[in-house]
Formats: C-alpha cells, sequence, structure tokens
C-alpha cells in the first residue's frame, strides 16, 4: 500500500488526519466541528484498517507477521515493523479505544479544539507505533516520544494542578526511560544491531543481564507503574482531561507489560529469575496498599487511579510467575483493564461534564434520575472487581492461577486483593449512585445522551462478551506466549546445567 | 611557485574572507556613513561563498604552510558549520541592530574577522597557527560582545570576557610553551610523535594548561564564569553568534589537538576531559533551573551541551568523535533556531528577555510557540527531535567505550535539564496570555521555520547526514 506495509499506514496514517486538520482555516464552530470529524473519521479509518490486517494475521504462528523492514539510520539502526500474538492485541486496544476518545472528547473540550485532535492523533501514532516497532531505538522512539503530546494534553486541558501533574508525568518517565536508553546501548554494543528479532536470540552474560534487566525495570515500573514509584498517575489521571485518562489507563500504562513480556523476560531470562522474587514483592505490595489507599480517596478519578495501580500488580505478578497461564492472564488482563478502566474514567467524565466536580460527597442517588449510566456504571464496576462473566474475572483468575502454581502465598496474598477490590469499587458505586438524592444540584441531572451511550455500547459488549468467550483473545497471544515460555525455559535450563557442571 | 599555489588552493575559503574583510574595510570607511548598508549583504555573500567553495574544493587530506595548516574532511565539516552559524547569525542580525541603533559597518567586519581567525583555529596544525587563530577570533569577539557601547551591560560583558579570556589566553600560551620545551616542535604531529607513550610531568603540565584554555572558550567547567554574564549582556545577535559559531570552532580545535598531537597519552587528557564533561552536565543541569532570564538560562544550557559533546570526546575513536560532530552540528541548529525564536521576542518596539514574557505565545503566536517548543524538546534530547539523535550518538560512543558512569550522570543530568527546556513550554502552553510580540522581522521568521522543521524530521531523511559526520571523524585518524 504506498510503498508501505499495512502496519506503517496504520501507524502513520493519524498524522496524516493531524496535518489536515491543521491546514483547517478558521475558529468559527462550523471548523472546529470539521476537525472533530475529520479526527473521528482518520481514527475510525486507523481501526478499520488494523481489522483488517487482523484478517491476514496468523494466530497459530509464534512469529512477527506483516513485517516490513527499511533502512534507516545505518550503524544497525532499521526501520522494521512486525506483530505477533503478544502485540497484536494491543494494537487492536489502541486503535478500538482513539475513536472512543475523540468521541469523549466532542462536547467536553471546547478550547483550542484543533490543537487538541492533533494531539491525540499525534499520539495515535506513537502509541501504535510502540507495539509494532521491532527495532529497540525505533521502539523507543515512540515509547518516549509518546511524552510530548501527553505533556501538552494534561497541561493545556487539564484540570486546576494540571501543571504539577504533567511535569511530575514527564519527568519521572524520562528519567527511567534515559537509564533503558542506555541498556539499549549497551546491548547494542553486544549485538551490533538493535533489531528486536535478532536481540531475542542474543544471549547477554549473565552479569550483564542483571544490569539490564534493571535499567529496563527503571523505564518500564515507572510506566506500568509498580509501587514505590507509581506516584506520578494519581496526579496525571486526575488532572487530565476525560479522554486523556483514558488513554493512560488504557494504553500507556499497557506500554509497561508489554515491554517486560517483548524485552525483560525474553531477553534477560537469567535475570528475570533472579529478580522474580523482588517483583512479585512489589507486586503484593501493590496489590493490597494501594487496594487501601483507594478505599480512603474523595476524588472518583484518584479512585480509579489507584485501582488500576493494583491491578496492574496482578499483571506484573501474572508475568513473572512465567507459566502459560500467569502470561496470559496477564495479557488479557492488560486488555481487559485498557476496556473497564477507561470505560471507568469515561464514566466519571459523564458526570464530570454536568457537574463539572469529582469529589464522591458531591454526588449520591444518581440511580433515580440516570438509570441507564446506573446500569453502565454497574457493569463496569463489576468488572473492574473481576466478577465472574465479565472480562475482569478471567484475567485475575489466569493470573492467580499462575501464580499459585509458583507460589502459594504471593497468590493468597494478591487474592486479598480482589477482596479489597470489591471493597472499593462497590463503596464508590454505593456513594455515587445508590441513597437518596438530595443535592439540589442534581436534582435535574439527564442521563446518557445518544453519543454517550453510543460510546459505551461496544465496551460494554466486549466487555462481557470476552467475560463468557475469552478466547479471541488468548488463542491469538497463545502461539507466541508458548514459544516465550519455552525459549525463558531452555535459557534457565542451560543456566542450572552449566552450573552443575561447574560444580562436580 | 607551484607549491605556494597548491598550498593556497587549500585555504581558498580563508584567503577570500581575508581580502574581503579588507576590502570591505576600506568600502565602509570610504562610504563615509555609519550605517551597514550593503556591507552586511556582501559579509554575507563572502560567507555563502566560502561554504560552496568548500564544498566544490579538493576532498583530499593535505598539510601546508610548513605544517602549520592542515585541510582535511573534519576541518571541512565543522567550517561548514562555523560558516554557517556566522551566516545564519548575521542575516538574523540586521532588524535587531538596526532597532537598536547600532547597525554600523563595522559589526559585519568584526563577524567576518573572528570567523576568519575560526577557520584558521579549526585549520590548525601546530600551536602557532593554533594561537594566531585564537586571538583572531577572541579579540573580533572582545569588540563585539561591546558593540552596544552605549549600554552598561553590554560593556560590562566585553570587559568581563576580555579580562577572562586574556587570563585564559595566558593559560594557553604557557601550555603552549612546556610542550614546545618538551616537545622541541610546535607542530602537533611532531610533539605525537616525540611524547609518544612516554609520559612527562611538563608535558601533562602543557596539556592541562592547553586544556584549560581551549576548555574557556568552549565555555566549559570549571571554567563556564564568563558565560552566562556575557550572553546575558551582549546584544542578542552577538550571544547567538558566542553560542553557534565560537562553540564549533573551539569544539572542533579541541578535538583536533587531543586527537592529533596527544593520541599516546589518551589516558592522561581523557581524565581531564571526563571531569569538565561530568561538571559541565551537572552545573548545566542545576544552575539552569533558577534563571529567569532566556539569555541567561540558554547560557546554562550552552554549558550543559558543551558536558554531553565532550562525553563523546570522552569516548574517543572514530564513533566517540562522529558522535561529537553530530552532536556540534545539531546542537548548531536548535540554537540558531532558539536564537531566532528570542530576536523575535519585542513587545512595542523594545526587547524582551525574561521567560515570562513568553507567556501564552501558543494563543498570541501559535506557529511561533510551537516551533519554539519543539527547539526545546529537542534541546531536552526527546525522541523523535533531532536532539535525541544527538545524545544518542555520544552516549552510544560512551557505553561502547564503557564509561558507563559518565553516560548514567549524563543521561541523569538531561533528565534533569529536561525540566526548565520543559518549563519554557509550559510558560508558552499553560499559561494565560502576556501581551503579544511585535510582529517579527522575516529573516528570524524564517530560520525558526527552517531550523524547526530540520529537527522535526531529522528522523525521517538522516543518511546524508550520518555518512557526512562519520566521512569526517575518518579523517581525523
Amino acid at each position: 500500500m504506498f510503498g508501505f506495509g499495512i502496519l506503517s499506514c496504520i501507524v502513520f496514517l493519524p498524522l496524516v488526519g493531524a496535518g489536515f486538520i491543521l491546514a483547517l482555516r478558521g475558529t468559527d464552530e462550523a471548523t472546529l466541528e470539521n476537525a472533530r470529524r475529520a479526527a473521528l473519521g482518520t481514527t475510525l479509518i486507523v481501526f478499520l484498517l488494523s481489522v483488517y490486517a487482523y484478517t491476514k494475521f496468523d494466530p497459530s504462528s509464534s512469529a512477527f507477521q506483516l513485517v516490513e523492514e527499511k533502512g534507516w539510520f545505518g550503524q544497525g539502526l532499521i526501520y522494521k515493523m512486525g506483530v505477533d500474538g503478544i502485540s497484536f492485541p494491543f494494537l487492536l486496544l489502541t486503535t478500538f479505544l482513539m475513536p472512543i476518545c475523540i468521541l469523549a472528547s466532542w462536547k467536553s473540550i471546547q478550547t483550542r479544539v484543533k490543537e487538541y485532535m492533533v494531539a491525540f492523533l499525534v499520539l495515535e501514532t506513537l502509541m501504535s507505533g510502540v507495539f509494532c516497532a521491532l527495532d529497540l531505538v525505533l521502539f523507543y522512539l515512540f515509547f518516549e516520544g509518546g511524552l510530548i503530546p501527553m505533556f501538552l494534553i494534561i497541561g493545556v486541558w487539564g484540570g486546576r494542578r494540571r501543571v504539577y501533574a504533567s511535569f511530575k508525568f514527564f519527568l519521572y518517565t524520562l528519567a527511567g526511560s534515559l537509564l533503558m536508553l542506555l541498556a539499549i546501548m549497551a546491548m547494542y554494543g553486544v549485538a551490533g544491531t538493535t533489531d528486536i528479532v535478532t536481540l531475542l536470540q542474543t544471549h547477554f552474560p549473565s552479569s550483564m543481564q542483571k544490569w539490564l534487566w534493571l535499567a529496563f525495570f527503571a523505564s518500564l515500573a515507572v510506566k506500568m507503574p509498580m509501587w514505590p514509584v507509581h506516584t506520578w498517575l494519581p496526579d496525571a489521571h486526575v488532572e487530565a482531561p476525560t479522554a486523556g485518562s483514558v488513554i493512560l489507563a488504557g494504553i500507556l500504562l499497557k506500554m509497561g507489560g508489554y515491554g517486560f513480556i517483548r524485552f525483560s523476560l525474553p531477553m534477560f531470562p537469567e535475570a528475570s529469575a533472579y529478580f522474580t522474587p523482588l517483583v512479585f514483592a512489589l507486586s503484593i505490595i501493590a496489590i493490597i496498599y494501594t487496594s487501601l489507599v483507594a478505599l480512603v480517596q474523595e476524588d472518583m478519578k484518584k479512585l480509579i487511579a489507584y485501582s488500576s495501580v493494583a491491578h496492574m500488580g496482578f499483571v506484573t505478578m501474572g508475568l513473572f510467575s512465567m507459566t502459560s497461564q500467569g502470561v496470559q492472564g496477564a495479557v488479557f488482563l492488560m486488555i481487559s483493564h485498557g476496556l473497564v478502566s477507561g470505560a471507568l474514567f469515561l464514566c466519571v467524565g459523564v458526570i464530570y461534564d454536568r457537574m463539572h466536580t469529582r469529589e464522591i460527597s458531591a454526588y449520591g442517588g444518581l440511580a433515580a434520575r440516570m438509570p441507564l449510566y446506573a446500569t453502565v456504571f454497574m457493569i463496569f464496576t463489576l468488572a473492574n472487581v473481576g466478577l465472574p462473566g465479565t472480562s475482569g474475572f478471567i484475567g485475575e483468575f489466569l493470573t492467580l492461577l499462575g501464580a499459585f502454581r509458583i507460589n502459594s502465598w504471593v497468590a493468597f496474598l494478591a487474592t486479598t486483593g480482589t477482596i479489597l477490590s470489591a471493597a472499593y469499587a462497590l463503596y464508590l458505586y454505593r456513594r455515587i449512585i445508590f441513597g437518596v438524592l438530595d443535592k439540589p444540584g442534581l436534582a435535574s441531572i439527564l442521563d446518557l445522551s445518544w453519543r454517550e451511550a453510543a460510546l459505551f455500547a461496544p465496551i460494554v459488549a466486549l466487555t462481557i462478551f470476552y467475560g463468557f468467550y475469552p478466547a479471541p483473545v488468548l488463542d491469538s497471544s497463545a502461539a507466541a506466549i508458548n514459544a516465550l515460555i519455552k525459549n525463558y525455559d531452555t535459557a534457565l535450563a542451560v543456566v542450572t546445567k552449566t552450573a552443575a557442571m561447574t560444580v562436580h | 611557485m607551484s607549491h605556494l599555489s597548491a598550498a593556497l588552493a587549500h585555504c581558498l575559503p580563508e584567503l577570500i574572507l581575508a581580502a574581503g574583510i579588507l576590502v570591505l574595510v576600506l568600502f565602509g570607511a570610504l562610504r563615509g556613513k555609519e550605517s551597514g548598508g550593503p556591507v552586511t549583504e556582501i559579509a554575507a555573500g563572502l560567507l555563502g561563498l566560502a561554504i560552496v567553495i568548500i564544498f566544490l574544493g579538493s576532498k583530499t587530506t593535505a598539510v601546508v604552510f610548513d605544517g602549520a595548516f592542515i585541510d582535511d574532511g573534519f576541518g571541512r565539516f565543522m567550517k561548514v558549520l562555523t560558516l554557517a552559524g556566522s551566516l545564519v547569525t548575521l542575516i538574523m542580525s540586521q532588524d535587531f541592530l538596526a532597532r537598536e541603533k547600532i547597525d554600523k559597518f563595522e559589526f559585519p567586519i568584526l563577524i567576518l574577522l573572528s570567523t576568519l581567525g575560526m577557520l584558521m583555529l579549526i585549520s590548525a596544525a601546530g600551536l602557532i597557527a593554533l594561537y594566531l587563530g585564537l586571538e583572531l577570533m577572541s579579540l573580533s569577539l572582545y569588540v563585539i560582545a561591546a558593540f552596544h557601547r552605549d549600554n552598561l551591560r553590554a560593556s560590562e560583558a566585553g570587559l568581563k570576557y576580555f579580562v577572562l579570556g586574556a587570563l585564559s589566553s595566558g593559560m594557553l600560551l604557557y601550555g603552549a610553551s612546556l610542550l614546545y620545551g618538551f616537545a622541541g616542535t610546535v607542530s602537533f604531529a611532531g610533539i605525537a610523535e616525540t611524547i609518544n607513550g612516554k609520559v612527562s610531568l611538563g608535558a601533562i603540565f602543557g596539556l592541562v594548561f592547553l586544556m584549560a584554555g581551549l576548555a574557556f572558550k568552549m565555555s566549559a567547567v570549571p571554567f563556564h564564569m564568563w558565560t552566562p554574564d556575557v550572553y546575558e549582556g551582549a546584544p542578542t545577535p552577538v550571544t547567538a553568534f558566542f553560542a553557534t559559531a565560537v562553540k564549533m570552532a573551539a569544539v572542533a580545535i579541541t578535538v583536533r589537538v587531543v586527537f592529533t598531537a596527544f593520541p599516546g597519552i589518551v589516558s592522561q587528557w581523557r581524565q581531564i576531559v571526563i571531569f569538565i564533561s561530568l561538571l559541565s552536565m551537572v552545573l548545566g543541569a542545576f544552575a539552569a533551573i533558577g534563571q529567569t532570564n532566556i539569555k541567561r538560562l540558554m547560557a546554562y544550557s550552552a554549558i550543559g551541551h558543551i558536558g554531553f559533546a565532550l562525553v563523546g570526546l570522552a569516548a574517543g575513536g572514530e564513533a566517540g568523535v562522529s558522535g561529537v560532530l553530530a552532536y556540534m552540528a545539531i546542537y548548531l541548529v536548535m540554537t540558531l533556531g532558539t536564537f531566532a525564536g528570542i530576536l523575535s521576542m519585542r513587545v512595542n518596539g523594545e526587547g524582551v528577555e525574561n521567560i515570562s514574557d513568553l507567556s501564552g505565545l501558543a494563543k498570541t503566536d501559535g506557529v511561533m510557540a510551537f516551533f519554539l517548543a519543539m527547539m526545546m524538546f529537542s534541546l531536552a534530547g526527546i525522541p523523535p527531535l533531532a536532539g535525541f539523535f544527538a545524545k544518542w550518538y555520544v552516549f552510544n560512543a560512551a557505553i561502547q567505550a564503557g564509561l558507563y558512569w559518565l553516560a548514567v550522570i549524563g543521561v541523569l543530568s538531561s533528565a534533569v535539564a529536561a525540566y526548565y527546556y520543559l518549563r519554557i513550554v509550559k510558560v508558552m502552553y499553560f499559561d494565560e496570555a502576556a501581551p503579544a510580540f511585535d510582529r517579527p522581522a522575516a529573516a528570524p521568521r524564517a530560520v525558526l521555520a527552517v531550523t524547526g522543521i530540520l529537527v522535526l524530521f531529522l528522523f525521517a531523511y538522516p543518511g546524508v547526514f550520518i555518512d557526512a559526520t562519520t566521512a569526517a571523524a575518518q579523517s581525523l585518524f
């Protein structure tokens, strides 16, 4: 297609849309409407393209597919794109959430509309690039480049403490990522290339692996975010505009988990095994501690943000269990969390647009005036809790199962997190939806509009569909994950064998 | 005779500038008017002509004038950067000088003289040629730093720069005399031969003093003290000149000296380079945080960036040198763009220099705000902008050379530095609008747009650029 492969088209098409919006002149309402339509149209086309790409994708193979390769910077840096069963679900999640974000901003963003749409389209390019890049430097380019539009989105269209939140978000992520950059350079020194496919087959010396692993961990743990470097997340979430929070929770957080699966686990297997107890410990702390913190929040977005940190704890736990259930569950949980927490932020956005406050105490008894909203919110609350029949259950259950096979105490402690999550999520729901509607401002609040209902419909459908039939996601990633685990076990077996031989 | 003409052919750009300067001085004096008039255009034309000659001229390496002058790929690369820096600042300065009523014809001539000194400096193959070039450059710089002679701050800047510069020249000269004493020759190649492996204390002293003098010109810590004051006090086009052309020449000669005169004692000079590089990066990052004047902030930013460029030098080898070259080229583009933005900062005919004057620029002048923001992100080294690739090359060279701690401290200080670049973006995008700027002159605006596009899209077609730096670095070894 135009000399590019389909992945390049998916990644760079949003830039074309952004260029079109920039070319629009005038500031009247009609122009702004055109800008919104152009953004929505572009993201929808990109979504359809990615679905089309999925039809060309063979989930039974663990190899990278739809690969494109071009010379780029010389010296081993190449432009290489490709997807496998692990990255494709994330790519689809990205392209799926983007039109929803644009639609969610239709009415709530009234200042600098064109710039807003451009920022989101550029962000889409950078995010989908992260999941498609098969060259480490290219990956880093997309991974880090995403900071610029997100910084502007939080800072320009955010809430009251937006400046603080945007700086914190940017500097935290940057400091972590720069260490990863050095690790990438060191890997380049060993392998002479930054091609991910080659690096996956390169064996790094054990002592070096630990340093590399730590450097990657510094970046990915911040992005994930893991306790104790999670503190940027509640701030960024609270201050970002609704669509920004959806992207943060839905996709940006998933880059951390994706990085662990793509780099840390397969490239540094010995270091991963060595640091697994650390990751387990941090995951358990994240699950229990942030769930407790979520219980006492007064701000709805903050509560959901802390719940995200807790759920990401399940993801890291599942990943480092390195059992097929654990890893598959982690991937599934990330996809599911992308949908559910994104939708929860949209739910908050709906009432925020009406009342302009996120204080939980400002609400109560909404069920009486907003039955449809109450139903939608109920579905996502239960999915967040992990009720069987929703997608949240599958992911949490599988990660716990995976962890249980490795260490029953870890699984036991993590399970308390699911109880706590039921507590904070249902407590939030009760305070907002149930009770008596006695706040004067709420007396005339309106239920979901058609536009809002249209936003939620596809997410509700997917959440319940995956709850009953998770096979589409699990099957597409199964081959790649099995290959990953097989390679991991082989690498560790080699090490144990050599160790045993040196002892004798 | 043919020997001489061959030698002259190798320094044709310098000859053209020198002849042009003499003619222009006469022309200006005989014309009897204070204002620049066509002198600026002619000077710009000469600089452009010199660039063209370098592109068309021979691509070989030659040492002429009894081993005093070297014409090689490395030199040609840095000369093009220097000339480009001079040319662009000269074009941008016209409008500014006219508004400040200091558009005298001496200004372009002094820029030319100084540039001539830089070209000689870059091509110096011996200590005497080095000193000649350095002084020709510096003396002109002292004058143009104080060019706004009715302005107290500018005069102070000029005087400060002169006194400290004279001190550093003294140190450099002392180092050079020690080296001559111990090596018995002034040519770099001769010095390299004599002290190959044999480290005498005197030669080390010579090296240290030489490096101190050069570090002063590069404004590397601990010889950076003049930088913020001079950057702030000098007229803005002059500051831009200091930040671009002068830096190119100073870094070029430093690289040449350590690799051609001291290849045998790498571990000795590497310590010095690592030391000043580390200090420059850290000081540049932390000291800029509290600044409110954008020129002062750019001074600390320049100190930090010299530290990053020196990381490549510390790494050494071809990869390190090509990293330095790539870094300097990208830094030149970013700095020219930023100063084009600073030159456009005028409210009601008065130049303003505070960061707060940029408040809400995104609302009053979206295009300028966007390009300036891209410059800031690029200076911070955020991909996919050009500044990221600059950092990639130098730090990659450092990692391959095993300088892990230097690289770790370097990237962490670049994360700190990101804070103050972001602050400028914040002021422009998040804050309420300050009074709008006057309609900017065409030249700075064009420069900002062109450099902005270069910075944004380097990643799309990097081939030509990377090949050029690699080829230039190879010629040094």
